[in-house]
């Protein structure tokens, strides 16, 4: 498998992209973002590897800790974000403008 | 050789059931009655975003304790046809006023409706901090290929 094909399939796993979302919300350990997932620590573990592998997370040591973040340089991680953002924003806003539409009718 | 790569801008079309002025209203004023709750920066809960009337207004978050967080601004303010947003928020989505990048939104009149173009681009600027982004872009395992496939995906849609 090619870098590049290791990043995509890297986001297009539900759960690995429901664990990177975890980290937009900032650095933060493993147990912390296995919190509220519906996947074991192990496998958020696992998912974290495959995402630092694909060059989208990085980590760092403190003190005992290992804290992980989205990589800053992976702009590519970046735009995938913000393609996937704006994609549901818009649909939130297009069902909204259409719900109030009627209600003015 | 040494190509300069830029990633492609992110682009987004919807076909809305109302008038130009209803859906600009919305995109606007009502921002926050779509914008969803979990996309916010501060540490509080998000109330809404509020994106201020008038070219060079701001655009930040209001929190539920009182508390404002910059997104960025509105550069054009040109009801019902245009909007164009400065986001500066950093791929951490913290807000860094050092980074401008645009989000341009038109409202075209069709049939029966109005159809919403958004783009958001400049998207380079948030890897121009550092000389380390060529590196990576360029290195072995970097993302040129990566890049070029979300430039190529990008102009194909």
């Amino acid at each position: 498998m090619t870098n590049v094909d290791r990043a995509f399939s890297a986001l297009h796993d539900p759960t690995r992209r429901a664990v990177f979302e975890r980290l937009r919300e900032g650095p933060r350990p493993v147990g912390e973002i296995a919190r509220g997932l519906p996947v074991t620590r192990p496998a958020v573990s696992q998912h974290l590897k495959v995402l630092r592998e694909a060059g989208l997370v990085s980590d760092r040591s403190e003190g005992t800790k290992r804290i992980y973040h989205i990589d800053p340089k992976g702009l590519g991680a970046m735009r995938a974000w913000l393609d996937q953002f704006w994609e549901s924003a818009l649909r939130a806003f297009a069902s909204e403008v259409e719900r109030s539409a009627k209600e003015d009718r | 050789m040494s190509t300069q790569i830029r990633p492609a801008p992110v682009r987004k079309s919807i076909f809305v059931n109302a008038s130009p002025d209803h859906a600009f209203d919305i995109f606007t004023a009502g921002i926050g009655r779509w914008w969803p709750k979990s996309h916010k920066i501060g540490p509080a809960d998000l109330d809404r975003p509020v994106i201020e009337p008038r070219s060079g207004g701001r655009w930040y978050e209001l929190d539920v304790d009182g508390s404002q967080c910059e997104i960025g601004t509105v550069a054009v303010w040109e009801p019902p046809a245009r909007l164009v947003l400065i986001w500066q928020l950093t791929p951490e989505f913290t807000y860094d006023p050092g980074l401008v990048t645009e989000v341009e939104v038109l409202f075209t009149p069709e049939a029966n409706g109005t159809r919403v173009d958004l783009e958001h681009r400049d998207l380079e600027r948030m890897g121009d901090k550092a000389d380390a982004m060529r590196e990576t872009v360029s290195g072995p395992g970097g993302w040129p290929g990566l890049l070029q496939l979300f430039a190529d995906t990008a102009d194909k849609h």
